[in-house]
């Protein structure tokens, strides 16, 4: 399975929920699979996404999902101890690792070598750390809502892209309809 | 006048309440008064951008943000500044200890000073130096024109301003 297939097959649990998406191909293959205003895209600004949905979710009550990459993870590995040291169970960090970095032409990173970003997690003191097959996603991102515990799922899935429009949506849209969302 | 009360009270009048920081010698004070604040929910970051992304979060779930920080991370934030806070035009006051000015003991510190003002203008960032203690009462001001203005906007704050080093 690749990226584009979990996000076909969890688009039906992230309907109701806020999400914060990672940069690049991600945000466009959730764009084109299921696109709804409490999704947001980022369009910029690689490694973040774990960042952005974990401040929201320490200001407001709603769960948070964040669907990044073991890529943009490596390059904010510093936000792995903040989010262990300031839990708030309403936040849910769904790496999806593919080993590599797909929206720049499927590099390998590191996370496909020896770096396990599961250990990661562990090691800056993340408590629930949950580690799945792709096909397994759906069912471990289910349970970590119903147990309102913060969770780092790391799903394990084939390198590879499908392929999607680039998203054309002013980031003032985005950001506006998305805090609507979250008020209402 | 405790400058580093004064911020904190401008910050809690203007009802932030969510602030990031990463120290600076000259910023501890300022950290410890918002660590006594039930007001304002502090969290470190390891790095700037991180803490941006913090804040960016937080200003989507309600919360008026601001950031702590020494102007020689100014440069690993260009990107977070450009692509997320000005392009997703999000507000975000940025209180910068500004190292390498007037009394600066360290000479590394004054070559990320020597860009400091430069990188801030070429963003088109509004910024505001505090050379004197009296600068400080413009503080209250530069908030409300941050959240009326909707842009990160940056508050220079020299060694002068923060009464030297202790040793000086």
């Amino acid at each position: 399975m690749i990226r584009s297939e979990i996000l076909k097959e969890i688009a039906p649990i992230l309907r109701d929920q806020l999400v914060v998406c990672n940069i690049g191909i991600p945000s466009q293959e959730l764009h084109a699979i299921d696109d709804q205003p409490s999704n947001f895209y980022m369009l910029g600004t690689m490694g973040l996404a774990s960042s952005i949905g974990f401040g929201l979710a320490l200001a407001q009550p709603k769960p948070v999902i964040v669907i990044d990459g073991d890529g943009s993870v490596l390059t904010n590995l510093g936000t792995l101890p903040t989010i262990a040291n300031n839990v708030t169970d309403n936040y849910i960090l769904l790496i999806i690792d593919n080993g590599s970095y797909g929206s720049t032409g499927d590099q390998p990173t590191y996370a496909g070598m020896k770096t396990k970003l599961e250990a990661v997690a562990t090691a800056c003191g993340c408590e629930n750390v949950v580690t799945c097959q792709a096909a397994e996603t759906g069912k471990a991102l289910q349970a970590a809502l119903n147990s309102k515990k913060m969770t780092i799922i790391v799903s394990k899935c084939e390198s590879g892209n499908a392929k999607m429009p680039v998203i054309t949506m002013d980031p003032v849209v985005i950001r506006d309809r998305f805090m609507k969302v979250v008020v209402a | 006048m405790n400058i580093d009360r004064k911020i904190t009270d401008d910050l809690v009048a203007n009802d932030i309440s969510f602030v990031t920081t990463v120290p600076c010698k000259q910023l501890a004070g300022v950290i410890d008064e918002i660590d006594r604040r039930d007001e304002i929910f502090h969290i470190p970051s390891n790095k700037e951008d991180e803490g941006m992304g913090l804040c960016a979060g937080a200003f989507m779930g309600g919360k008026r943000p601001a950031i702590i920080m020494q102007n020689t991370a100014l440069g690993v934030t260009l990107n977070t500044l450009a692509t997320l806070i000005q392009y997703y035009r999000m507000p975000l006051p940025m209180l910068i200890s500004y190292r390498g000015e007037l009394r600066e003991p360290v000479a590394c510190q004054v070559e990320m000073a020597l860009h400091t003002k430069a990188l801030l203008a070429q963003l088109n960032i509004p910024t505001y130096h505090f050379h004197k203690r009296a600068d400080v009462d413009e503080f209250d001001m530069i908030l409300k024109h941050t959240f009326m203005c909707n842009k990160p906007v940056a508050i220079l704050t020299d060694a002068n301003f923060w009464g030297g080093y202790g040793d000086q």
